[in-house]
């Protein structure tokens, strides 16, 4: 079999943001009528699902609103990765040749505030919520600070992430925080955890994305630009690694999750950090998306500072990072955050992303997503 | 720590830290086949699959790896303390590295990042959390400066 087995042909998406009186999963149904719509297919033509959802039901019963056809619908739940990991299982169901064409799903709907954590489902004992250590935020603060202390990351750089991201956000209808903010407003911003500000952090959100992929060979009947998907890759931590809600850590490093799986979609596509046009990083914080530039092989650690200073990562600059806005404008409902990052890619790729169109008719894109317990996905695709 | 003769202390749960002590130690575990040492105890060794652990007392002091301060109150629950918008108080966390033992997750007496830097050296004490429906003062673990 080719790199060419599996491609991406049809799209959809309900805004992201908030949506007083829509479920969850409703914008997860609308968002999979307008991928069939993309996509030219009927519903009764999907022949398997695979859904996630954090906070906002079992994706499977939304077969109740789309139509009762019989498909397989099998329902995932991997932390901040559930995107991704229904991605890569719909990838490897149309690889194995058990199905022509199918469905990865994902829609949620979270409270206000940051994440409650529940403590015993994340296999940890009730005394560490209880001494206000069960809190997503710290660790991304702790990690950024011991990264900035270690490699010369300043404030400003933090401030910049930040100010591309509603900048971006801005130039995205299906966007959050549409509001561009300067670097003052995101450094005087509340402190929720040293050194990390309120307008440094994504909220937990709402929206719903659905993607259609199909056998790349057939990928030509539903639509001119089949995207491919080249590489789809979940890691867990390996010991040693740094990872959210860790009551300890071990004194030995181990680099962690993203530079496991960034090693491997790059080994499976056959390609390199360098073929890659631009890239969507988990960017929960701005110092996780300066972390994740290095940690997913795209610069050396430390060189974000000159490379942020000089718009490299700008729509317009030689390595464009979360032209949609990331999770900082797009705020972050779990189940379809990861898939979010792919509907992007499919759009620039396929010169449809309008206003934050990246130039130069990009034909390769990156995606990685992050979180808890330590989890990373990333997909690589290119047309 | 301070203790007040008259109230009962009480830790936030039985086998994070000796009790009672004057001189608490977090309770660890280590593993009998490769000495991996981890916090708080557990069966079974992330780093080589072992199956056997014995609890051990961790060291009472180490340095601060890295470090944030908790500026808004966490979501109750699951956090037991002082939660109210009015009168939270902002708290540290950080990572002590424990020579040659394990990096733990920790508050710390500290919340002000002018007074916290990487490297400090900390030592282990018990701060209150919350009084309980006995009257009785609910303490967790922290680390301080050593001055």
């Amino acid at each position: 079999m080719t790199t060419d087995d599996v491609a991406i042909v049809g799209i959809g998406m309900h805004p992201f943001g908030r949506h007083e009186g829509v479920s969850g999963m409703d914008m997860g149904v609308a968002a999979v009528r307008t991928a069939c719509a993309d996509a030219g297919v009927q519903w009764d033509d999907i022949q398997f699902a695979f859904g996630g959802s954090a906070s906002a039901g079992s994706p499977d019963t939304m077969v109740s609103k789309l139509g009762l056809t019989g498909l397989q619908f099998i329902n995932v739940i991997n932390g901040c990765a559930t995107g991704g990991s229904a991605l890569f299982s719909a990838y490897n169901s149309i690889k194995s040749g058990m199905f022509d064409i199918g469905m990865a799903v994902g829609f949620d709907k979270h409270d206000r505030g940051a994440f409650r954590v529940n403590t015993r489902a994340s296999g940890l004992s009730d005394w560490y919520g209880e001494s206000g250590m069960a809190l997503t935020t710290q660790f991304f603060g702790m990690k950024i600070n011991r990264y900035m202390h270690e490699y010369g990351i300043t404030d400003d750089s933090l401030a910049r992430v930040s100010e591309k991201a509603f900048r971006n956000g801005s130039k995205n209808e299906m966007a959050w925080r549409r509001k561009p903010l300067s670097m003052d407003e995101v450094k005087e911003s509340a402190m929720l955890s040293y050194p990390l500000t309120q307008y440094m952090f994504c909220s937990p959100g709402e929206g719903g994305v659905a993607l259609i992929l199909a056998r790349g060979d057939q990928a030509h009947k539903y639509t001119d630009t089949p995207i491919f998907l080249k590489a789809a890759v979940v890691r867990s931590r390996r010991f040693g690694s740094f990872e959210v809600m860790a009551p300890h850590i071990a004194l030995e490093h181990n680099a962690g999750p993203t530079v496991d799986a960034s090693a491997a979609a790059f080994e499976m596509a056959g390609m390199g950090p360098e073929d890659m046009d631009l890239a969507q990083l988990q960017d929960t914080e701005s110092g996780a998306e300066i972390m994740h530039m290095a940690e997913n092989g795209f610069c050396e650690h430390g060189e974000q500072e000159h490379m942020l200073a000089m718009g490299h990562t700008e729509i317009d600059g030689k390595f464009p990072v979360n032209t949609d806005g990331g999770c900082l404008a797009n705020g972050e409902p779990i189940g379809a955050s990861g898939l979010r990052q792919v509907y992007e890619n499919v759009l620039q790729l396929r010169g449809d992303a309008g206003e934050r169109q990246v130039p130069n008719d990009p034909k390769t894109a990156y995606t990685h997503v992050y979180g808890a317990p330590g989890i990373s996905g990333v997909t690589i695709l290119a047309k | 720590m301070s203790t007040d003769s008259a109230t009962k202390q009480v830790p936030v749960s039985e086998g994070v830290f000796t009790w009672p002590s004057d001189e608490p130690r977090l309770l660890g575990s280590k593993c009998t086949d490769c000495a991996n040492v981890m916090f708080p105890t557990q069966s079974g060794c992330p780093k080589c699959s072992g199956q056997s652990t014995e609890t051990i007392e961790l060291g009472r002091t180490g340095t601060l790896w890295t470090w944030t301060v908790q500026g808004y109150p966490p979501k109750a629950p699951p956090y037991a303390g002082n939660a109210d918008p009015k009168t939270f108080e902002a708290f540290g966390v950080g990572y002590v590295e424990l020579p040659g033992e394990v990096k733990v997750e920790t508050r710390l007496t500290v919340n002000d990042p002018a007074q916290i830097k990487i490297g400090m050296e900390m030592e282990l004490t018990l701060v209150p959390l919350y009084t309980n429906d006995e009257g009785e003062e609910v303490v967790t673990f922290a680390f301080a400066p050593i001055n």
